[in-house]
């Protein structure tokens, strides 16, 4: 036991080497470094829940703004609203049939571990392949969905609204293109979530690096619907 | 140690209290009818700071000196402050330092009320403050008692007085508006001041008057004060407003009302 | 020390690392990061302070001709000031005793082998790192370090020809601090998720240290207040570089009509004063927590009120959150809000009160004991009220009417937030030194540096205040051009001479440092006869700071003085004493 405890070197990066996995220490550090992981991500999307409260104030307050014209010595409101581009909708279903794909692909996982729990081996402790269809499915489908924002933004210059054409046009790239980087970062998660299985990981660190992959997706999911309804119906 | 920080903290404490007490430094005679209260309301809450200054540091002097380890084999007391007497001594602490800031704060409210929540009184005397690196203009209405329109792009800056604001010619009422460098208001009137920046932000800051409003580019900002004392005062620029700030400074000239009508006269006579 | 227990089966710790690039430079051990971070808020305290010494030579002898520099123009001393404020408030009092201490005294003290997320913990400080070597090169670039102040107004800091310094110099600086904001969080992130996850066991949330209270809750602020300056950096950004009028309406600039239309000035303010203030907080809580445990250790007795103190910083917290248009009471903001933030402000007031209570009712009846970090932390207690009489005049928008943008501010803040906040990094980093490093640093040279800083400070700041009150206004280069400012100039010679002797004090700390990493005597494992848990670690600690162990906790952190107990200290792993906390 002891030398098995000390076999599960298991650095804050989640990267297990060894076979301290399946018997009860390797449950309660599974279950441990599962709850850790979900912990941090919690923490780590409360400050992109932020930037983006501070970007709708910043919004909300910049739409009903006077400015001063000194042609006329009165205030005046300079707001024009921008037609979103149709894609968007499209966008949406595509964002949102990912986030069923990769929360597949997180109970995959999950079957995957408790088996593997329940049924311990001393061989190699990875059951690679399962999970990967549904992880590779959620990666094309965000990608398509960051192409299919790339053609919104094309769209909208085309019309004429470039980033700082007007404020409303600022607003539109502002939120979706802020965004779009933190999607990108979902994305890398992803295809590391994803080359895990195929490099033989753990299944347990795989299990853990899939669930906050998910629950990250789901995450800027509802963040996305949150910003289509605001810029199409906060006018 | 103990007895150095007693004497070292009473010296500070009783030093830094003395040039308050005595107003070695202190703030400009007043001159607007706001300055008499602003300085009583500052001199009832300094009273109340210095009391719970005296009290912390003094008393932080004398705990340290009594209570120092004098090297035999006595035990602090194993006070944990968790105990009834002790949490109500807390709670009495932090009420009474609430009363102090609530009465302080009720003593004071009605002046910025005063100041603040109402408009100008009608038949005060208008004056439109322009700010600009680094530069105070003012602008009259005239005759017609209406500011006219000015434009960014009129601005120039060399030409000085009306060219320097931007002011449309072609709008009517942009006509009999004049532009001085020195402020002058007639004393014993409300001033009514419209605050307006061109490019970054300004403070119209007047010492004397106990009066400040920041200029704020794409805002005119409405304002009021009283003069109740003649002279020249200044004007200093109070927000950081670029290298020149140290030098954006001003006058306000408080004049009687004859004097004042005289020179009004005289500047509107000009644009004729 | 064989009183303390430890749990005899093993945890997981990573393997100790080998190599100097990997023990020192990119470690993953928060004790390596802690003096990562420590070191970086000593090297950016001497440019702070260096900073400041030119801005006071300039103001008292404006044409001096300095070595190197040259004559110091109107736009240099507020690129001075600018750079000073931002790499103070940010890189000195954010980084020491948060990410400095924290990294370093949390983990142990909580009975942790490490950090939650060591990779991220790395991160966050080369992330630092990098945004302290963009706010230095600002300097270094066409027109210098930009001149619109820390707080950075707009349009003076987005309009590139508002003044030297603002076109490539002002990039640098919203891209530091946005980097800045980015190392924060990942600090944060660590900070709370290993707080609430990683505790040893025993050690429930009110065994916790105060200084692990302070951490958990200065890492919340965090949280909550970085992104909103992230994003207002973004805007800033944007606007700078990509022509977006977020914060920039319809005006001229040198003749030229802008660009921009129908952006407020004001939005800059709402969104820069609501991280602003709370961020103030996060730049003194940290000192407090250090002091509470400092008076608690050399006075030999529990703080006076452990939740005492925890409700009120959980108050100060909640609160801070509530008061920034206190900043913004003349901006142009609305006075009824302005009203209503007053009334918050005066409300803040109230835990702060209870805080200073609680620490002289913890001196009281002490045995107090003045080793240099009791000296620093007893200073702190006095600078702490002295700048926090001067708030409740600038909390009335009525009395900030004057006072607003003139010298009063400035003592005010220096006082509360500048001195108070560096003593509590001063007495931590003179705590901790012998755990850090194994040796003793010089407790004469200690007590010297501590009076003439203590003394300094006073004499440097309490003049701002009489200063503020004649009416001399802020960030003015020169006094030559309004009439009573001249004769504020002797009074300006005084505080540039105290500066002087204060800033030539603090070679005696360096001195001390230097000379105690190799020669001080050599530190036993608990010199200060402390309950806390890094004190039963070996000094230095392992690699996994407990030797393959775990601590597990019985008592709480302030148990000195116990009646009846053999020695007049009792550690917190201590299971043979039953004190008033074990359980």
């Amino acid at each position: 036991m002891a030398s098995l405890a000390s076999t599960a070197a298991v650095t804050g990066s989640g990267i297990s080497v060894g076979n301290g996995i399946t018997d009860l220490h390797g449950r309660q550090d599974y279950a441990t470094r599962l709850r850790r992981a979900r912990l941090g991500l919690f923490v780590a999307v409360t400050p992109i829940l932020m930037l983006f409260i501070s970007f709708t104030s910043a919004y909300i307050v910049r739409q009903g703004l006077p400015t001063f014209d000194p042609g006329t010595n009165s205030l005046t409101r300079d707001w024009i609203p921008v037609h979103l581009p149709s894609i968007l909708l499209v966008n949406t279903c595509v964002l949102l049939l990912s986030s069923l794909g990769v929360e597949l692909a997180r109970r995959q996982i999950k079957k995957e571990t408790a088996l593997v729990f329940a049924a311990p081996s001393p061989a190699a402790p990875s059951v690679a392949g399962k999970g990967l269809p549904w992880l590779s499915m959620t990666l094309l489908l965000g990608l398509l969905f960051l192409f299919g924002q790339w053609t919104a933004w094309r769209q909208l210059a085309a019309s004429g609204f470039y980033v700082a054409t007007t404020p409303s046009s600022s607003f539109i790239y502002l939120l979706t293109g802020t965004h779009a980087i933190h999607l990108i970062g979902g994305v890398i998660a992803l295809f590391v979530a994803a080359m895990a299985s195929v490099l033989h990981r753990a299944v347990t660190t795989r299990s853990i690096m899939v669930d906050i992959t998910a629950w990250y997706w789901h995450f800027m999911a509802v963040l996305w619907v949150y910003i289509l309804c605001l810029l199409e119906f906060a006018s | 140690m103990g007895l150095a920080f007693l004497i070292v903290l009473c010296l500070i404490a009783f030093s830094s209290i003395y040039f308050f007490v005595m107003k070695t430094w202190w703030f400009q005679l007043g001159a607007s009818t706001a300055a008499a209260g602003l300085d009583h309301q500052f001199v009832n809450t300094g009273v109340a700071m210095a009391v719970a200054f005296l009290v912390a540091q003094v008393g932080l002097g004398i705990v340290l000196w009594k209570y120092r380890d004098r090297g035999d084999a006595s035990r602090a007391g194993y006070y944990r402050g968790d105990s009834r007497p002790e949490v109500l001594v807390i709670v009495l602490a932090a009420c009474l330092f609430m009363a102090l800031d609530i009465g302080v704060d009720l003593l004071g409210g009605h002046l910025w009320a005063a100041e603040r929540f109402r408009p100008a009184q009608p038949g005060a005397t208008v004056v439109e403050v322009n700010a600009m690196q680094f530069v105070w203009y003012f602008r009259y209405p005239g005759p017609d008692g209406k500011m006219g329109a000015t434009r960014p792009e009129l601005e120039d800056a060399s030409a000085g007085g009306e060219s320097a604001i931007g002011l449309d010619t072609r709008d009517a009422a942009s006509k009999d508006d004049f532009v001085t460098g020195v402020m002058v208001v007639p004393v014993n009137r409300e001033v009514e001041v419209i605050l307006r920046a061109h490019d970054v932000i300004h403070s119209f800051g007047m010492p004397a008057m106990r009066f400040k409003q920041d200029a704020v580019p794409g805002l005119a900002i409405h304002a009021h004060f009283t003069p109740n004392r003649l002279g020249d005062f200044d004007i200093v620029c109070s927000q950081l407003c670029g290298l020149g700030h140290y030098k954006m400074h001003g006058i306000v000239r408080v004049v009687a009302q004859e004097e004042f009508d005289k020179w009004q006269a005289a500047r509107e006579a000009e644009k004729q | 020390m064989a009183t303390q227990e430890f749990a005899a089966h093993g945890t997981h710790a990573h393997a100790a690392p080998q190599g100097f690039i990997r023990k020192w430079i990119f470690s993953l051990d928060h004790k390596v990061i802690g003096m990562q971070y420590t070191l970086l808020g000593i090297v950016a305290v001497f440019v702070g302070m260096f900073l400041s010494l030119l801005m006071r030579l300039h103001l008292v002898w404006p044409s001096a001709v300095l070595p190197f520099l040259g004559e110091i123009k109107p736009e240099t001393y507020l690129s001075l000031v600018t750079m000073h404020g931002t790499i103070m408030v940010f890189f000195v009092l954010t980084t020491a005793p948060q990410a400095g201490f924290g990294n370093y005294a949390l983990p142990i003290q909580i009975g942790a082998p490490d950090m939650a997320f060591p990779v991220l913990n790395m991160l966050s400080f080369w992330i630092t790192f990098l945004a302290f070597l963009s706010a230095v090169g600002a300097f270094f670039v066409t027109g210098g370090a930009p001149l619109h102040g820390w707080t950075g107004y707009p349009p003076l800091s987005v309009l590139q020809s508002s003044g030297p310094g603002e076109a490539a110099g002002a990039d640098l600086w919203g891209i530091s601090i946005a980097l800045f904001c980015v190392g924060a969080l990942l600090g944060a992130l660590n900070f709370i998720t290993t707080t609430l996850d990683m505790r040893a066991r025993g050690m429930s949330l009110m065994r916790m240290p105060l200084t692990c209270w302070a951490w958990l809750l200065t890492a919340i602020l965090g949280l909550l207040a970085f992104g909103v300056l992230l994003a207002a950096c973004i805007l800033f950004l944007l606007d700078r570089n990509i022509g977006t009028s977020f914060f920039v309406p319809l005006g001229t600039i040198n003749g030229v009509v802008t660009a921009h239309k129908g952006g407020s000035p004001l939005l800059w303010q709402h969104l820069f004063w609501f991280f602003g203030h709370p961020e103030v907080y996060i730049a003194i809580l940290p000192s407090m927590g250090i002091i509470s445990q400092i008076l608690s250790v050399f006075s030999r007795k529990p703080v006076f009120s452990y939740k005492g103190i925890v409700y009120s910083m959980l108050t100060i917290v909640g609160l801070s959150f509530t008061v920034w248009g206190h900043h913004m009471f003349v901006s142009g903001m609305s006075p009824y809000s302005g009203y209503a933030f007053s009334i918050t402000t005066m409300a803040i007031t109230v835990p702060s009160a209870v805080l200073t209570f609680c620490w002289l009712a913890t001196l009281w009846r002490g045995k107090i004991r003045f080793t240099t970090p009791a000296l620093f932390g007893i200073g702190f207690v006095s600078l702490f009220v002295s700048g926090g009489v001067s708030g409740p005049f600038l909390a009335q928008p009525a009395l900030d009417i004057p006072l607003h943008d003139t010298y009063f501010v400035t003592g005010h803040f220096h006082l509360i937030m500048g001195v108070a906040s560096m003593f509590g990094i001063l007495g931590g980093l003179y705590y901790w030194f012998p755990k850090m490093i194994g040796r003793m640093m010089s407790e004469s040279l200690g007590k010297m540096h501590f009076w003439i800083t203590f003394v300094g400070a006073y004499a440097i700041f309490i003049p701002m205040h009489y200063l503020g009150l004649s009416g001399h206004p802020r960030r003015y280069s020169s006094l030559t051009e309004v009439g009573y400012l001249h004769d504020l100039i002797p009074v300006q010679r005084f505080i540039t001479i105290a500066a002087f002797i204060t800033i030539a004090g603090q070679l005696l700390f360096v001195v001390n440092l230097c000379w105690s990493l190799f020669k001080g005597k050599k530190a036993s494992d608990n010199p200060w006869e402390a309950t806390t848990i890094e004190w039963t670690t070996a000094t230095p600690p392992p690699h996994d700071n407990f030797g393959g162990l775990t601590p597990v906790v019985t008592n709480g952190p302030y148990e000195y003085g116990v009646p009846g107990a053999a020695r007049d200290y009792v550690m917190q792993t201590d299971p043979a004493v039953a004190t008033a906390t074990g359980d």
